[in-house]
């Protein structure tokens, strides 16, 4: 069936939409394959909105038939649109059948299923090409760079027809003096084939983290010899490993039974296992949608509100992942031990964790490159299944599948540190914010699929455009770089007490009358730092703020051509 | 003197709330004004100097293997734990010290006493700083509807009021007087802000004394006159800011409130503000949670629920915005009070003032407006805060409240105020430190009476002094919104747990780097780069045949603000680990440009030093942040220079 089947109305005329802190506009709604495009032609220069169709979590719609009036003023119909970025809008449109068609139309293309069928593979700006290296590294890339790995650890190819670990990346990184043949055996002794492999090796010390899944003991206690000898070689003759198992103990112990299971200390005698509880799946989803409840009725009272956040539990799941990256790090960076990190299918929580305690532990992971690519590594080539866990929002009504806000909450975390070390981060909350909407719905081929295999099955690498890439060139946007950045090589340790967490304005009350505030202080900041360059001239080498100020100049003068064209 | 049983204790140990596990040894002096702890140690000055009027509370906790626990609670959020190694000793300190935190005359405070080598012009000067009169006029009175009226010169209409009062030019003296008879305490309706844009005016008073039928024809007049001094309005607000049913039961007191059938076009409106009881037990259940060691973060939000602090924060925003918008709004004039007038009135009168005022929103502007709405108009300062031993139900946060509403509007709007939070931070500080004269007793008489301009030091233009560290890079008063009312959102999750205040002394609780240091130092960096280029074009106008000779220059002045530049940004402190296993946080951590600097000094020394004995037990490694928090804070010579040095060193040069 084509997308333009579910089309019945495409256009309709006095549309009245509704936005909080905005006028009421009116003008004409258009309906297209993959978007909602709303104009409003009352001036020459006319206001449009363009939603994404994926990106709308939720429709409601109510119709209104007065009878006995002529049809054209009588009946009409609303429809409420939830997007997944949390943005809420009213459409008033006249007619009935032409309100009743719009929704279904919505209804029908904000949900597609097939891969192909959706935006990025349709989406062709002009100043784009489908030609260059698609994504900002490889495996191959990562480890050729990093000449620490040099030594003791190897790229394996064992993987590179995902035979065996359909979820893993073709290219994984593993101790030199484990053979492909070991590393198999391990992957059946994992849970989707994910066995060990290093996520990162500290610059400071050479310790790693690794990351996998349960390993499949189940009710039996079995072992696998070759399992064991990967873990060893992972510490290569020093004492002692952590194991951090992000489930329960009793979790752990209660995953034999369906197969699952953890390393127990007989056969990995060099090895400690802490036990740390991470919720998943659908409490963390219900989290989302809990808190984002709670954030969009102003009118609670304080104590209301108090009850509903603790009630969604969210800034819990926020202390939670920031005090297992902390245990992470100190036994990487102040006990010098190499540590495992690893949940039950280790694509969720262990992704979260292990790529938090990147941040944290190295300077690297906190410029805007270095991020963008540590979420590539971690997230996108380590097989975070995107599509599944995206699918909706926090509005939807349709029934929870695989839906889980894990990457909103590594964004959160992330913006948790910013605020606790405003200078560290090169990036800024705008772009932690883009990325919050574009992990739900994007023009880019990036979040697509739920592994590397799907991504290749699909084309999407072919056929799409790298959100990673298109961040990053030609020049990064202002508003996406931190003007008071200034590196530091030490780890930056949060405090993850709860007087210090605090909600994410800038994501859960986005829409509100507050945003507009914190806007202004940016933009102030901005113009502080500006003021100080043209003070202080562009010869200050060491001066990362001076060299941003100076890549921007050229980008902002583009812009004004634009317009003007 | 004669209250200090044991002016020395040998080998007590200090432990700091934050950091149960680290601990240093020392010796306790007890003096008449401070408890003063020397830590052992290779590095001078290693001192914890804490004033006994800060003092809250002392406790005496159950003996432990390492000897006597004694607690020292203040109030200003500070908990100083001491471990006494001799019972006798415990008790002697603890005697000693909770006499000496309970001064049972005026003359025992502090500020008798605290005498910095300034001659009596300067003191005097640093009482003239403010100027009630010169605020008076800069709101455009009096004029021809106003004026000062000299009925109350001597107190004698009103003890709890200042000497100067505005009223309506159109009111007669029997009519003052007859409106204040039939006010609680005399406190009549009388001007607090006007506006000169649209000449409306928030008026403030006491009470009624109407009781169930009772009414007062000057009290009537009183109001009319008001109301028709703003020729704009037909009509005003009366606001009474207690919750409806304690108005009602005060009715059963004779007292009570209007009755909108006996006064001419007042529109009569309840808000329903919390008495001063309430407060009190509300932010004691705050502090019980900003106080909890590791809480979830269930436990932290139920707790913040429970204690119902944020709920009267946002009852006393409502009030206030509801008066500003009918002021700048309705251009209606509005006449609060609550029962006697010099609490909830106070509170709501000022937040209504910052609304309106972009001028309450400077440095200056703020300590004027405490200094008319509070110290002038009677708060009772002694009572509230507990200066002096005597009815703890007395007790209650009043100003607290009112400092954390800027505070709370400051976060919803951070361009529009000059100041920053360590200026209300540092005003909440001298409140209860009786530091300097300012909020000593409860009313201007009583100041009068006891001479304090004479016998101690105005508050004020001592941070005046400090302004630096006070102002906020982020201001922006030319910005349109930032212009006239401010509207702030009233809704719920708009109101947020004041960490800096409640955790103040917590270091590992706040964020490493600091954004706001970090932009003033830039914006300073620009001004002085601006000061010297035009000094730098200056001189070469002049001196025109050495031109060469001055580029040379500059290029020197460029090379030396580099330096400048690097200090605040200093991440050195980003490495140092927290609690990551759910214990008590174990850490000590410096920040930069730290105000307590007492303090301060002391645990740089200690990280040092007890970062050593640390690590072996934990991890076998070196701690990274040792070596990192040592470098930056070696501490000392900058105590003379830290603005807030005061608060728990002395400050007798």
């Amino acid at each position: 069936m084509e997308l333009s089947e579910h089309i019945k109305t495409a256009n309709v005329e006095d549309v009245t939409l509704r936005r909080p802190f905005h006028p009421a506009l009116r003008g004409t709604l258009c309906v297209t394959s993959h978007h909602l495009l709303f104009s409003d032609r009352k001036d020459e220069a006319s206001w449009q909105l363009l939603i994404l169709l994926k990106n709308i979590d939720a429709i409601e719609k109510s119709v209104e038939n007065l009878f006995g009036y002529p049809r054209a003023m009588g009946s009409s119909g609303t429809i409420t649109i939830k997007c997944k970025d949390l943005l809420v809008l009213q459409l008033e449109i006249p007619g009935m059948e032409e309100c009743l068609n719009i929704a279904s139309s919505i209804e029908a293309l904000s949900s597609l299923e097939s891969v192909t069928e959706m935006y990025p593979f349709f989406y062709r700006p002009s100043h784009l090409t489908l030609n260059g290296p698609w994504g900002l590294s490889s495996t191959e890339q990562y480890y050729k760079q990093t000449e620490r790995l040099w030594d003791r650890w190897r790229v394996s190819t064992v993987n590179s027809d995902y035979s065996v670990c359909p979820s893993y990346p073709s290219a994984v990184i593993v101790p030199r003096e484990v053979d492909d043949d070991k590393l198999i055996r391990s992957a059946r002794f994992r849970q989707g084939g994910r066995f060990p492999v290093l996520s990162y090796c500290h610059h400071r010390n050479g310790m790693v983290i690794m990351r996998s899944s349960q390993p499949l003991t189940g009710a039996n206690k079995k072992r696998c010899k070759e399992d064991e000898l990967l873990l060893q070689a992972v510490i290569d003759g020093s004492e002692l490993g952590y194991i951090i198992d992000l489930r329960s103990a009793q979790q752990a112990q209660q995953a034999r039974m369906t197969g699952g299971g953890f390393e127990s200390k007989s056969f990995y005698s060099h090895w400690k296992r802490i036990h740390r509880h991470h919720e998943r799946g659908k409490i963390v989803q219900e989290s989302l949608i809990k808190l984002v409840e709670a954030c969009s009725d102003p009118s609670h009272s304080v104590d209301r509100w108090l009850s509903k956040l603790e009630n969604s539990k969210w800034l819990s799941h926020v202390h939670s992942a920031l005090s297992t990256a902390g245990l992470v790090v100190e036994c990487v960076e102040r006990d010098g031990h190499s540590v495992l990190v690893h949940g039950s299918e280790g694509t969720d929580n262990t992704l979260l964790v292990s790529s938090l305690a990147q941040l944290i532990l190295d300077p690297a992971s906190r410029t805007v490159t270095g991020f963008l690519c540590l979420l590539e590594r971690e997230w996108i080539q380590a097989g975070h299944p995107f599509q599944q866990r995206c699918a909706h929002s926090a509005y939807s009504h349709a029934r929870l599948k695989q839906e889980c806000p894990i990457f909103l909450l590594l964004l959160d975390c992330v913006w948790q540190v910013w605020r606790q070390f405003p200078l560290a981060l090169e990036f800024s909350e705008a772009l932690l914010l883009r990325l919050a909407q574009e992990v739900y719905a994007s023009n880019y081929g990036t979040f697509l699929c739920n592994s590397e295999q799907e991504r290749c099955a699909a084309g999407v690498k072919e056929n799409t455009h790298c959100l990673f890439q298109s961040l990053l060139r030609p020049d990064i946007e202002e508003q996406y770089l931190n003007p008071l950045y200034e590196p530091t090589d030490l780890a930056i340790w949060p405090s993850v007490h709860p007087q210090s967490l605090q909600l994410w304005t800038g994501l859960f009350l986005r829409w509100t009358e507050y945003a507009q505030n914190m806007e202004e202080a940016r933009e102030e900041v901005w113009s502080i730092v500006k003021e100080h360059h043209e003070q202080a001239g562009p010869d200050r080498t060491n001066n990362t703020l001076s060299t941003h100020c100076d890549t921007l100049t050229p980008f902002e003068n583009l812009m004004d051509e634009l317009t003007i064209l | 003197m004669e209250h200090i049983r044991m002016p020395k204790v040998e080998n007590v140990r200090l432990l700091v709330r934050s950091s149960s596990r680290r601990t240093q040894v020392g010796t306790l002096y007890l003096t008449a004004t401070h408890t003063i702890f020397v830590g052992k140690g290779s590095e001078d000055r290693n001192e914890l100097w804490v004033l006994h009027s800060l003092v809250c509370n002392v406790v005496k906790h159950k003996a432990s293997q390492s000897g006597y626990p004694l607690l020292i609670i203040c109030k200003n959020f500070q908990v100083i734990q001491f471990i006494i190694p001799q019972e006798s000793d415990c008790h002697d300190v603890y005697i000693s010290l909770s006499r000496l935190s309970r001064p049972e005359k005026y003359e025992e405070l502090y500020c008798f006493s605290f005498n910095p080598s300034v001659d009596k012009a300067e003191r005097e000067h640093s009482w003239d700083f403010l100027d009630l009169k010169a605020e008076y006029s800069r709101m455009g009175l009096p004029n021809k509807l106003w004026h000062v009226t000299p009925i109350n010169r001597e107190y004698r209409v009103c003890d709890t009021y200042p000497a100067d009062l505005f009223v309506p030019k159109s009111v007669t003296l029997p009519v003052i007087v007859g409106s204040s008879k039939f006010r609680s305490r005399g406190r009549f309706p009388t001007l607090s802000y006007y506006c000169k844009e649209n000449h409306t005016t928030i008026c403030r008073s006491s009470q009624p004394l109407s009781g169930f039928s009772a009414r007062c024809l000057e009290d009537e007049q009183m109001l009319q006159a008001i109301m028709k001094s703003n020729p704009g309005s037909r009509f005003m607000y009366v606001v009474d800011t207690r919750p409806k049913l304690n108005a009602m039961a005060n009715r059963a007191a004779g007292k009570g409130y209007e009755n909108e059938d006996n006064y001419c076009n007042i529109k009569f409106q309840f808000i329903g503000i919390e008495n001063i009881h309430v407060m009190r037990n509300s932010q004691q259940k705050l502090i019980e949670v900003s106080a909890l060691r590791s809480p979830s973060m269930g436990e932290f939000l139920t707790g913040l629920e429970n204690s119902d602090w944020l709920r009267h924060i946002k009852s006393i925003m409502e009030a206030g915005l509801f008066i500003s918008k009918a002021v700048a709004e309705e251009g209606v004039s509005v006449l609060v009070h609550c029962s006697d007038g010099w609490d909830r009135t106070a509170q709501v009168c000022s937040v209504a003032s910052v609304l309106l005022d972009p001028y309450y929103r400077t440095l200056k502007g703020l300590m004027v407006l405490i200094e008319k709405d509070w110290v002038s108009f009677g708060h009772m300062f002694s009572h509230r805060c507990g200066h002096l031993i005597g009815e703890a139900k007395e007790v209650s946060p009043v100003i607290d409240q009112f400092l954390e509403c800027v505070w709370q509007l400051m976060e919803q709007f951070p361009c529009a105020f000059e100041y920053n939070e360590k200026f209300l931070i540092s005003i909440h500080n001298h409140i209860y430190s009786c530091h300097y004269g300012n909020f000593i007793c409860n009313s201007q008489k009583e100041r009068k009476d006891l001479c304090i301009k004479e016998k101690t030091h105005s508050m004020w233009l001592h941070l005046w002094e400090k302004k630096l560290d006070f102002m906020n890079p982020l201001f922006k008063p030319d910005q349109s919104q930032n212009q006239g009312l401010l509207r702030p959102s009233t809704a719920p999750y708009c109101f947020k747990y004041w960490r800096r205040l409640y955790n103040r002394f917590d270091r590992e609780l706040h964020p490493r780097q600091s954004e706001l240091d970090c932009l003033m130092t830039v914006k300073e960096e620009t001004q002085q780069l601006e000061e010297e280029l035009a000094l730098y074009e200056q001189k070469m106008a002049v001196l025109d045949k050495e031109r060469a000779k001055t580029l040379y220059m500059q290029k020197g002045v460029l090379d030396s603000k580099q330096a400048l530049w690097s200090l605040p940004l200093d991440t050195s402190l980003a490495n140092t680990p927290q609690d990551y296993i759910g214990g008590a946080p174990n850490v000590f951590t410096l920040q930069q440009g730290e105000r307590e600097r007492a303090e301060l000094c002391l645990f740089g020394d200690q990280t040092k030093s007890s970062d050593a004995d640390n690590s072996d037990q934990e991890s076998g490694v070196a701690d990274f942040s040792s070596h990192s928090s040592g470098e930056e804070s070696l501490p000392s010579e900058d105590s003379v220079k830290d603005p807030d040095s005061d608060e728990t060193g002395p400050n007798r040069a």
